[in-house]
């Protein structure tokens, strides 16, 4: 192994990264504004503060040279042995359905604990807006930045329709769903001829209008104020209450609030395995192969005859409509929704996930959220560092591994045996 | 009229700021081919530097107003140019030959760690000033009462948006780092091979790029009298549907769009609701799309198999 630089040349780049944090610090830490009483501004200073980060810079980049000293070389080509590979991929088989078997175990397990259980609908919740991005983003490869529109579309459309004329959830579901998915074309048309990160943007306005329509709309919407009171799901027209005609009367079990907080999560695991099962199912079919066409490179699909138009719009109404059908869950199991729920915030988390995830893989999209929404709720007590963390977190995660957990790509159609190859060897056409 | 013309003043004004961080976004799309979701971001650090370098030479007894203004220019140009050189050299250049998604979504992380950043260091509250630069001008007053004002201020933020432009047009045209710039631009690797610093040439477009945007937030600062840890993700849209309307990788196309955008959101304001401005702006950069994939002033872009 080549030695690295020495000791004096270590000290040296230290010495300088903590020059250029205090810099950056020296301000913005190093001194605190407050607005008075009278709205006078005041600054006291706070230069420990400023000393210690600077010194925690200090000792990050001796430690970090350190490191790639003894790690070496970053950036070579990793040699996975045979045994390894195969051990994975026996994993890989199995992982899948130990978790799905764990999940439908989760109420029973944590039948008393109504924090855990709250959590794992949750994470349920931005496992299925994951996977609904992951058909937009991982399979047809159209980045979208504006995905929450559609959740905010779902979740207004059961919000108003049961508060308004008393639909029941069943009823708004597929409504929601479809509303969704039509809002999705809508978008889908000006940025047909877009690509990259044009289409970005352009999805990112368009969740910004969405959000501000319903901020201004107060006739309609409630404005800033929200829509509050929105029913409880009912298991199939029988209430989940402690009444007469209730479930549990009917089941003759004693009542107690965890029977709907169980209801909710099977709900939500229904839904993400609905989510689920139609993407797998479409990926093998001629749309879904034209996605993953599009992905791959928009010319040559032109070239080989697919109509690139419907191709996008389905799949901008697909990802649009488990969206939405995610968003009359969350209306449902939260009784209330307000614009604050639905910022940009929420899109840059969900395609965080798929992301993180390793586009277009289901598992890794799963699993991505569970650690995402694990993790956020980790760092709960730091409320204020949260995002902060979540912001440095997605900046490291890129570097280290761009194509997210579980990078790899499985050809749809092959001629004698499917060999999954790593993403890193695969081109995206910019499309 | 007279209405008409207040509001077209204010919207010049505001489409000035509006093209400086414009221009920060174009540049880098220009030369690295991704947008720099953190700019707007770096716009707010600009801001919050420039409020604290005011409160510090304020309470040090300073009393001259163009010495306190130039310093306050110079120290946040020079720390914000620091922001956006570290942040390229943290966020961006380990991901330069990835794959397009990453800085993309490594950008995305980043705004998010400026934004939580000043919130944490400097509070969630609104941080406010007192009027610096006082009066201006009556430029015309109807029979009914109604008065045309050009304040100082605005004559200011116009002015030094003129010579900024004025400067960077004269370095990107005629100095070696445009040059280079220039070339960077055209091919990467054909630059390199003929002796161009890509990796320095990048940076300093960073480091120009948060610099322009520091004076933006300066201006902000002084014209609307606050600052506070989000305004530098709606003003980063705006600027990027600016540069976008401009046609992206031009240079006069960015300002063009930002005093577009500007004059557009201001008029929506004036004559039909404040509610919907962001709405309007955001719904021209649709339609532009759609009937002017380049923008105004951007070449096309031809796609090679």
């Amino acid at each position: 192994m080549k030695a690295g630089p020495g000791i004096p040349s270590i000290l040296k780049t230290a010495f300088v990264n903590a020059l250029i944090a205090l810099v950056l610090f020296s301000l913005m830490v190093g001194i605190r504004t407050e607005a008075g009483a009278s709205g006078q501004l005041t600054y006291w200073t706070r230069f420990g503060e400023l000393v210690s980060l600077v010194a925690a810079v200090f000792g990050g980049s001796i430690v970090l040279e350190l490191l790639r000293q003894w790690i070496g070389p970053t950036g070579a080509e990793k040699l996975v042995p045979p045994a390894v590979k195969s051990g994975m991929s026996f994993i890989g088989r199995y992982v899948a359905a130990a978790l799905l078997i764990f999940t439908l175990l989760v109420p029973v397990i944590f039948y008393n604990q109504r924090y855990i259980l709250d959590l794992a609908i949750l994470v349920l919740t931005y496992v299925m807006l994951g996977w609904g991005l992951n058909v937009v983003v991982g399979l047809a490869g159209l980045l979208d930045l504006g995905y929450v529109a559609f959740y905010a579309v779902g979740a207004y459309s059961y919000g108003l329709l049961a508060t308004n004329f008393g639909w029941s959830f069943w009823v708004c579901l597929p409504l929601a769903g479809i509303l969704a998915a039509f809002w999705g074309v809508l978008l889908g048309f000006p940025v047909l001829r877009l690509r990259g990160d044009y289409l970005a943007i352009v999805t990112l306005a368009f969740g910004e209008i969405i959000r501000l329509v319903i901020i201004n709309w107060q006739e309609l919407t409630g404005g800033p104020n929200g829509v509050s009171g929105i029913p409880r799901p009912s298991f199939f027209g029988i209430p989940l209450d402690n009444s007469d005609d209730g479930l549990a009367a009917k089941l003759g079990i004693e009542y107690s609030p965890t029977h709907r907080i169980v209801f909710l999560f099977y709900l939500i695991l229904a839904l993400a395995l609905l989510t689920n099962w139609a993407t797998i199912r479409l990926r093998r079919l001629p749309i879904g192969r034209a996605w993953e066409a599009l992905r791959e490179d928009e010319v040559a699909c032109r070239a080989l005859g697919i109509n690139t138009t419907t191709t996008k719009l389905t799949a901008f109404a697909t990802g649009a409509m488990f969206g939405g059908f995610a968003g009359a869950f969350f209306a449902t199991r939260q009784g209330f929704i307000s614009p604050e729920s639905f910022t940009f915030q929420e899109s840059a988390l969900v395609l965080a996930i798929v992301v993180l995830g390793g586009m277009g893989s289901q598992l890794g999209v799963a699993l991505s959220a569970l650690a995402m929404i694990g993790g956020f709720e980790l760092f709960r007590s730091l409320e204020t560092y949260r995002m902060l963390v979540f912001g440095m977190a997605m900046v490291l995660i890129m570097i280290w591994r761009p194509r997210g957990l579980i990078g790899h790509r499985a050809p749809t159609v092959y001629l004698t045996k499917a060999n999954a190859i790593s993403s890193d060897l695969v081109k995206e056409g910019h499309g | 009229m007279d209405y008409f013309t207040q509001q077209l003043i204010n919207g010049l004004v505001l489409g000035s700021i509006y093209g400086l961080i414009a221009i920060g976004y174009t540049m880098v799309y220009g030369i690295v081919g991704m947008i720099n979701f953190a700019h707007g971001d770096v716009f707010m650090i600009g801001g919050f530097i420039a409020l604290i370098t005011f409160l510090i030479l304020i309470s040090l007894g300073l009393t001259a107003i163009p010495l306190i203004l130039l310093v306050v220019l110079l120290v946040s140009m020079a720390i914000t140019a620091l922001y956006g050189w570290t942040i390229e050299r943290i966020a961006y250049r380990p991901l330069r030959h990835s794959f397009r998604l990453a800085p993309m979504l490594s950008a995305i992380g980043m705004s998010f760690v400026l934004t939580n950043y000043s919130q944490v260091a400097q509070g969630a509250r609104v941080k406010p000033i007192p009027p610096f630069i006082t009066g201006g001008y009556t430029l015309h007053e109807s029979t009914d009462g109604f008065v045309i004002q050009l304040s100082n201020i605005q004559i200011m933020v116009v002015v030094i948006t003129v010579v900024l432009l004025a400067l960077f047009t004269w370095l990107v045209s005629r100095t070696r780092l445009g040059r280079d710039m220039r070339a960077c631009e055209q091919d990467q690797t054909m630059a390199a091979l003929l002796g161009v610093d890509v990796d320095r040439t990048i940076s300093m477009t960073f480091v120009i790029g948060a610099a322009l945007a520091a004076v933006a937030g300066l201006m902000y600062l002084l014209y609307y009298g606050t600052v506070d840890f989000f305004m530098g993700f709606v003003a980063g849209i705006k600027a990027f549907t600016a540069a976008v309307l401009g046609g992206i990788g031009s240079l006069p196309g960015a300002m063009l769009g930002g005093l577009a955008i500007g004059l557009i959101e201001t008029f929506w304001s004036a004559y039909f609701s404040v509610g919907y401005k962001d709405v309007a702006a955001f719904s021209i950069l649709i339609v532009v799309l759609i009937f002017m994939p380049t923008g105004l002033l951007g070449r096309p872009e031809v796609e090679k198999v």
